[in-house]
């Protein structure tokens, strides 16, 4: 059996008096890309995001239950936050890129975790930007605002700027949700290639999309998985009615 | 009468409406800047007044004002901004800091010369600073200070919330997250709404009458020691502003060119304003053209 990169038990959410998710346990499989789909509202976005405990900056949201990452319940009280961030990282809808420049926006991580010398940091952010496949269009403008990116290049821009901080697990909130057809061709082939080195957990509204990249993938329905499989099972084969009707598009 | 008609005369109104409020301000402006203009000159900016003859100049007013709007600023910048920070980002919204917020409004919307009581008894009688430069600031920091809380806020609330998750996301720390994403970011907003404040303590009079004083005494510009009585740095020492020097000459200046002197003065001092407001916008817009540079 595979090792697993994080897993839940019993994970609860709440938005005040709002139960988002419910009874969530899933295990997340070690360099696999795991895909969580499902109509809006389901809960999905909601449970990546208590994966690195991003729900604590919402004074409203509670949660509950555990979540698992090698031998540590890292939905204690006890954990730093912000140490945690550094080994999951995320990749938000919109791309984010901070008001700085490529360069900046990729070395701002690793210099405040510790990476001091330059050239450190220039390997690193070379390394970082190759692996997110966007080195050639930025090499000869790393010093230029990032804004001046394209979305889909600053979507990439992003992930190369979790990459950096050499992340275990990489959380992606329907990273193509903003971008054109061409742009997120691209950022699903990188996500393909990030796999050899990173757990990934993606959610996504884009059925084809999760059929193309992931390997296993989730079903959520009103808070609850309805159905956890191989991704080519799920898609040819469900075992749920629920999920096959939600696939072959008879709702959501 | 059609719909037309009445769309006609509503847009008509309104045009004659902005047209009188710029014609208000023109002539304003042009009166003051026309009566006062020709009276300008280097030796008006730089020599000192004088009590009976006429010539004087207004050279130790021009300096005290941009003085003790540095002192001001060095006091209320770090407190506003401070405060800024833990309102945007740190207060929970409760009782407590709606409390703090009415408190904030209240203060900013003090009548001045109230404010200039306040400090005759408090800062120069019983704490015994004195009429003095530093009372004045202190006096011009309880209005100042509001204000810049309330850019500060105001600025940081203007980032994109997703800059903040962005941060957070890399295990950046809040305080870190705080100094090197969102400060950067608010940067524009909170200059150039420092440099409006700055304006209005440079034209501000009431309030001071009764704390940095109505007389200078006679400066020594060639000793820059802040300790020594005589020296223009000394923040201990009484210091009329440009804008109490207008009020005083015009109401009891003894000098045969008082009116001419009063309206360069009115006129240095409408410049000043018109430059650190102008400045301000120039400032806002070339930072956030640098931060959200296409190019």
């Amino acid at each position: 059996m595979q090792a697993n990169a994080l897993s839940t038990k019993k994970l609860n959410v709440y938005y005040g008096e709002k139960h988002a998710v419910q009874d969530v346990s899933l295990d997340f499989a070690e360099k696999q890309v795991t895909a969580l789909i499902g109509p809006s509202g389901c809960g999905k976005s909601t449970f990546l995001r208590s994966l690195n405990r991003m729900n604590d900056l919402i004074p409203s949201c509670r949660v509950t239950g555990d979540i698992w990452m090698k031998e540590h319940n890292i939905n204690g009280s006890e954990t730093d936050v912000v140490a945690l961030r550094k080994h999951i990282g995320m990749v938000f809808q919109r791309p984010n890129p901070f008001h700085k420049s490529i360069y900046e926006n990729i070395a701002f991580g690793p210099r405040y975790h510790g990476v001091k010398k330059k050239a450190d940091l220039d390997n690193l952010v070379e390394e970082s930007l190759r692996k997110a496949a966007i080195w050639d269009e930025t090499k000869d403008r790393l010093h230029k605002s990032a804004f001046a990116l394209s979305g889909g290049q600053q979507q990439r821009l992003c992930i190369a700027r979790s990459v950096a901080l050499k992340p275990d697990i990489i959380l992606m909130d329907e990273p193509t949700s903003a971008l054109d057809p061409i742009s997120t061709s691209r950022v699903e082939d990188l996500i393909s290639e990030l796999k050899q080195d990173y757990s990934i957990v993606i959610v996504t509204h884009n059925m084809h999309q999760a059929a193309r990249i992931s390997d296993k993938t989730a079903f959520f329905l009103s808070g609850h998985v309805v159905e956890y499989d191989e991704t080519d099972k799920l898609f040819m084969d469900p075992s749920q009615k629920q999920t096959s009707d939600y696939i072959s598009g008879r709702f959501g | 009468m059609s719909a037309k008609t009445v769309d006609k005369i509503a847009t008509g109104v309104i045009m004659c409406v902005a047209g009188f409020i710029i014609a208000v301000l023109l002539g304003l402006l042009g009166y003051i800047l026309i009566r006062g203009v020709g009276h300008i000159s280097w030796d008006f900016l730089t020599s000192a007044p004088e009590s009976i003859r006429a010539g004087g100049g207004i050279g130790p007013q021009l300096f005290n004002s941009l003085f003790l709007l540095v002192l001001t600023l060095i006091i209320t910048v770090p407190l506003g901004i401070g405060a800024g920070i833990y309102m945007s980002e740190y207060a929970k919204p409760s009782k407590l800091t709606s409390f703090i917020r009415l408190v904030v409004e209240v203060l900013s919307s003090f009548p001045s010369i109230i404010v200039g009581l306040f400090g005759l008894l408090v800062l120069v009688n019983k704490f015994g600073f004195g009429f003095s430069l530093f009372s004045g600031a202190l006096a011009l920091t309880i209005f100042n200070l509001p204000l810049m809380v309330r850019i500060t806020e105001q600025g940081l609330r203007g980032v994109p919330p997703q800059q903040k998750e962005a941060s957070f996301a890399l295990g950046i720390s809040k305080w870190k997250t705080i100094r090197s994403v969102l400060l950067p970011i608010a940067t524009p907003v909170i200059l150039s709404g420092t440099i409006l404040a700055a304006g209005r303590i440079f034209g501000e009079a009431a309030a001071l009458l009764f704390t940095a004083g109505m007389s200078s005494p006679r400066l020594d510009f060639t000793d820059w020691n802040p300790l020594d009585d005589r020296s223009p740095l000394n923040p201990f020492r009484p210091a009329e502003t440009l804008a109490v020097h207008i009020w005083k000459i015009n109401s009891e200046g003894l000098a045969p060119d008082a009116p001419q002197i009063a309206a360069g003065a009115s006129a240095v001092l409408i410049i000043m304003v018109l430059v650190f407001n102008l400045g301000a916008r120039a400032l806002g817009r070339y930072m956030t053209n640098k931060f959200t540079a296409a190019k």
